[in-house]
C-alpha cells in the first residue's frame, strides 16, 4: 500500500457521506426523536412523553384497519403484478414461437413494450385523476358507461370496492416496469438453453415454467421486495381517488394517510412521527424477511 | 386519544423519561438534538415593532415597518385583499409596505414558519389544509385581539370596532374567554335551490317536514335527484344540516352541549330524532352515486337542474359563478321545522361568522397585523369585500347601497326572517379529530344504510375520548 492512499479515498468519501448524514440519517433520527414527544408542529415547544405515542398507536382502531389493508396489498399486489408481468414479458420475448431454433416475441412486441411502459412515466397524481374518471360512480365514468351498454346498473367502485379499485390502479401502473425488468432478465438467459429445450420438444408452457421461471428467480425476488414496499405506501392514489381521504369510513385507509391526517390535519406531529417510525419498522422487517426467506440455492446458468 | 390532564400524568412522563434515560438509548443525546432539529427557533418571544399610540394610530403601529399578510387563495379569491385592504393600509401608512402573498395550502406553507417562530403577521387560516386553530391558540402562537376590538373604527365615527360588528362575531373567535380570531365573512347555511326550477314547476320552499318530504316526492317523480350532497369531500355540509335540525328540535343548547363535550350530548333525543329524519331523506331521496362525487361535481349537477336541494353556505353562488346558467336564480331556504313541538321556529338558521383571520403573536409586526384587520373591518373595506366576493361580512350595514346578487338577497332575507333564532357550533374547529369522525359517520348514515342510533353512539364515543380544551 502506497502512502497517502487513505487520505485520498477518505477525501472522496467525505462529501457524499456528509450529504447522506445530513439529508437521510439526520431526518430519520429526528423523526424517531419527535415520535417520543407531544410536538404539535405549531411552535418550537414540546414535552418528552416517552413511548406514550406508541401506546396510543396500539389502541387506535384506524391504525389496525390500515395495517389490515397493507397486509391485503402486500399479498395481492406482488402476486398479481408479477404474474402479469412474467406472462407479458414471456410473450414479448418468446411468445412468437421458434424461428430457426430461436425463440422470438409476438408480432409487434417492440410496440407493446412501449405501451406497457407508458403508465410508469405518468405521475401518480395524474394516474389518480385519470382513474377518478374511469371509476366515476355514475354514467360519466368510463367503466360505468361501458357497463351501461350491457344494461348493468352503475357500480359504486370507490364506495363498495375501494381497496380493489385502488389495487387495480397500482397493478396497472406497476406492471410495465416489471415487464421490462423481466424481459431484460429473460434476454440474458443463454439462447443455447432454449435451443436445447426446443430440440427436446418442450412446449412453450413447459419452457416458461421449467426453464424461464427458475432462471429468473432472483429477479422475481427483487421485484417482490419493490412491490412490497409499494404496498406499504399507496398514499397518493388513496388521497386522490378514495372517498373522504381513505374512506368511506376508513375502508381504504393506509398508514401514510393516517400519518398525514394526524400530522397535517390534526397537528399532532409527535403521534404522526410515531406512526412513521412504526411504518418504517414494518417495511424493514418485510424487506429482510422476503430477501432472506426466499434464500434457496439459485439455479445458475 | 388518551386522557391526561392531571399532574400525575406529568409524573408518569418524567418517570418514563428517566427509565428511557437509564436504558441510555436515545434520551441524553436526544435532548440536545431535539431543540436543534425540531423547531430551530428559540423560546423567547421575538421583539415586535411598535410605535406611539395616538388618536390617528390607536393601536400604536410602527409606521415604517412592513407588515406581512398571507391570504388563502380559494373560493373568495385574493382580489379583495390586493385591491381593497392592502391599498387601504398602505394609504394610511405610506412609509410602510404590505408584504402580500397567497397560498392554496395554508398548513404546508405556514406550519414550518410557526414551528421556527418566524410567522407572518396576519394569516387567513382557511381551506381544506387549514391549520388546527385550537392547537395554534394552545401553543401560544395567536395574538389576543382585545385591543383591536376596543379601538375606534377606521371610518365609522364614534364607534369602536366591536360596536360595528354583528352580535356573536367576537364570541365565534373566542377561545377560553379571550378573542383570538376574527371570523370575517358572515355565512348563512341552508338548503340551496334554483328559483327558476321552482317557479317553472310551481313549487315553493317548504317550512314543515311534511311539506318538505312531499316536495321531495314531487321532484323524484320528475326524475330529479331531490336532495344531495357530495360524500367524497363535503360530508360536513350534511352534518351541519343534521345538527341544525337537532337545534331546532331541542334548542341551541343541544349544540352548546356538543361543543362542551358533555356526556350524552350526541345521544340526546333531539340529535337522534334529527339523524333519523335525515337518514330517511338520504335513503329515499338521495343518490347513492353521490357518495363518490366531490362537491364541485354535485354543485354542477344542480346547475344542470339534476339536483333539487343542496345544503351549503352562502359562498355557493360565488363558487359556482362560472357554471351557473343564466336565469338559474340561486335561492336559499331555511331547513324546515322537524316536529310540531320544535323549540325554535322553522325560520331558524345556522348563521355564523366564518373565514378565520388571526394575528401571529410572534410576528415581527403584531400591531401592524391588527391594524390590517382594522382596515378589513372598516366600512369601505367590508363593502369592497362584499362587492368582490358576493359574501356578507360581519360589519353591520356594510352591504347597504350595494346591488346584491339573487342568492345574497335571498340569504339576507332568510337572515331577517330568522331574527334572533340563529345559532352555530364550534366543535368542528376546536377538535379536528371529531370533524373527521363525523364526516365518516354522516356518510354512513346518509348513503350506506346507517342508523341514527349508530350515528349517535359513535359520535358520543369519539367525543368521550377527546380531551376537553375549550368551552363556551
Amino acid at each position: 500500500m502506497r502512502q497517502g492512499k487513505y487520505p485520498f479515498v477518505i477525501g472522496f468519501l467525505i462529501a457524499p457521506l456528509a450529504l447522506y448524514g445530513m439529508f437521510v440519517l439526520r431526518p430519520i433520527a429526528a423523526a424517531v426523536q419527535v415520535s417520543m414527544t407531544n410536538w404539535s408542529g405549531l411552535s418550537p415547544n414540546f414535552d418528552f412523553v416517552g413511548l406514550e405515542n406508541f401506546q396510543k398507536l396500539l389502541d387506535d382502531d384506524k391504525v389496525w384497519l390500515a395495517a389490515k389493508h397493507h397486509v391485503f396489498l402486500l399479498v395481492t399486489l406482488p402476486v398479481i403484478t408479477i404474474a402479469l408481468a412474467l406472462f407479458f414479458a414471456f410473450l414479448l420475448n418468446m411468445g412468437g414461437g421458434t424461428r430457426g431454433g430461436m425463440m422470438t416475441g409476438v408480432w409487434g412486441s417492440k410496440f407493446y413494450r412501449v405501451v406497457f411502459f407508458l403508465p410508469q412515466v405518468l405521475a401518480v397524481v395524474i394516474v389518480g385523476v385519470i382513474f377518478g374518471r374511469v371509476y366515476a360512480p355514475d354514467g360519466s365514468g368510463v367503466l360505468n358507461r361501458f357497463l351501461e351498454l350491457f344494461g348493468v346498473d352503475a357500480v359504486q367502485f370507490m364506495a363498495e370496492y375501494g381497496l380493489w379499485s385502488i389495487l387495480g390502479v397500482l397493478v396497472w401502473q406497476a406492471v410495465g416496469f416489471y415487464v421490462v425488468l423481466f424481459a431484460a432478465g429473460m434476454s440474458s438467459i443463454p439462447a443455447e438453453i432454449y435451443e436445447a429445450a426446443v430440440m427436446d420438444g418442450a412446449s412453450r408452457v413447459t419452457i416458461f415454467f421449467r426453464v424461464t421461471i427458475p432462471l429468473l428467480m432472483e429477479t422475481v425476488k427483487v421485484a417482490w421486495v419493490y412491490l412490497g414496499i409499494l404496498a406499504m405506501d399507496a398514499f397518493a392514489l388513496v388521497m386522490v381517488l378514495s372517498i373522504d381521504e381513505g374512506g368511506p369510513d376508513g375502508a381504504t385507509t393506509v398508514l401514510p394517510v393516517q400519518i398525514y391526517k394526524s400530522g397535517i390535519r390534526e397537528s399532532d406531529y409527535g403521534y404522526a412521527s410515531a406512526l412513521g417510525v412504526a411504518l418504517a419498522v414494518f417495511t424493514i422487517i418485510f424487506a429482510v424477511l422476503s430477501l432472506r426467506g426466499g434464500k434457496r440455492n439459485a439455479v445458475e446458468h | 386519544m388518551s386522557n391526561h390532564t392531571d399532574s400525575s400524568s406529568a409524573l408518569n412522563r418524567r418517570s418514563v423519561l428517566r427509565r428511557t434515560a437509564a436504558v441510555g438509548l436515545l434520551a441524553t443525546p436526544a435532548a440536545g438534538l431535539l431543540s436543534a432539529c425540531v423547531g430551530g427557533g428559540t423560546d423567547e418571544p421575538s421583539t415586535s415593532a411598535t410605535g406611539d399610540k395616538t388618536a390617528e394610530n390607536p393601536l400604536g403601529v410602527a409606521t415604517e415597518t412592513p407588515v406581512e399578510v398571507v391570504i388563502f387563495d380559494g373560493g373568495l379569491g385574493t382580489k379583495y385583499a390586493t385591491d381593497v385592504h392592502v391599498p387601504s393600509y398602505e394609504k394610511k401608512f405610506p412609509k410602510s409596505k404590505v408584504t402580500f402573498s397567497s397560498t392554496q395550502e395554508v398548513s404546508t406553507t405556514l406550519q414550518p414558519r410557526f414551528a421556527s417562530n418566524t410567522p407572518p403577521d396576519m394569516v387567513n387560516n382557511a381551506g381544506s389544509k387549514l391549520m388546527d386553530q385550537g392547537k395554534l391558540v394552545e401553543a401560544g402562537q395567536v395574538a389576543d385581539l382585545s385591543d383591536l376590538f376596543a379601538a375606534p373604527s377606521l371610518d365609522i365615527a364614534g364607534k369602536t370596532v366591536a360596536d360595528t360588528l354583528i352580535p356573536g362575531t367576537i364570541e365565534q373567535g373566542t377561545f377560553n374567554g379571550k378573542p383570538y380570531v376574527l371570523n370575517y365573512a358572515y355565512t348563512v347555511f341552508g338548503l340551496w335551490y334554483s328559483g327558476k326550477l321552482f317557479k317553472d314547476n310551481g313549487w315553493t320552499a317548504p317550512t314543515t317536514w311534511a311539506d318538505f318530504t312531499a316536495l321531495l316526492e314531487k321532484m323524484k317523480a320528475k326524475g330529479i335527484t331531490p336532495y344531495s350532497y357530495a360524500g367524497a369531500n363535503a360530508a360536513y355540509y350534511q352534518y351541519l344540516v343534521i345538527l341544525t335540525t337537532a337545534a331546532k328540535i331541542g334548542g341551541p343548547d343541544v349544540l352548546k352541549a356538543i361543543d362542551n363535550l358533555e356526556k350524552g350530548a350526541w345521544t340526546n333525543d333531539a340529535v337522534k330524532q334529527a339523524a333519523t329524519l335525515w337518514a330517511e331523506v338520504g335513503a329515499k331521496y338521495g343518490n347513492k352515486a353521490h357518495l363518490g362525487l366531490k362537491h364541485t361535481e354535485v354543485q354542477l349537477q344542480q346547475n344542470q337542474y339534476k339536483v333539487g336541494f343542496y345544503p351549503s353556505g352562502s359562498w355557493l353562488e360565488n363558487e359556482q359563478g362560472k357554471d351557473t346558467p343564466a336565469g338559474f336564480d340561486y335561492q336559499v331556504a331555511a331547513i324546515p321545522g322537524a316536529t310540531a313541538s320544535d323549540k325554535l321556529p322553522a325560520t331558524g338558521l345556522y348563521a355564523a361568522a366564518g373565514e378565520m383571520y388571526f394575528v401571529a403573536s410572534k410576528g415581527k409586526n403584531v400591531q401592524g397585523g391588527k391594524e390590517y384587520l382594522r382596515h378589513m373591518l372598516s366600512k369601505a373595506g367590508a363593502k369592497g369585500f362584499t362587492e368582490l366576493t358576493k359574501s356578507l361580512t360581519v360589519v353591520t350595514g356594510a352591504a347597504e347601497g350595494l346591488t346584491l346578487s339573487p342568492g345574497l338577497t335571498s340569504a339576507n332575507a332568510a337572515l331577517t326572517a330568522a331574527g334572533a333564532a340563529n345559532f352555530s357550533f364550534r366543535w368542528d374547529a376546536w377538535y379536528k379529530n371529531l370533524d373527521d369522525e363525523c364526516r365518516a359517520a354522516t356518510n354512513k348514515l346518509m348513503f350506506q344504510g346507517g342508523t341514527a342510533d349508530e350515528f349517535c353512539t359513535r359520535m358520543q364515543a369519539a367525543a368521550d375520548k377527546t380531551e376537553k380544551k375549550f368551552s363556551r
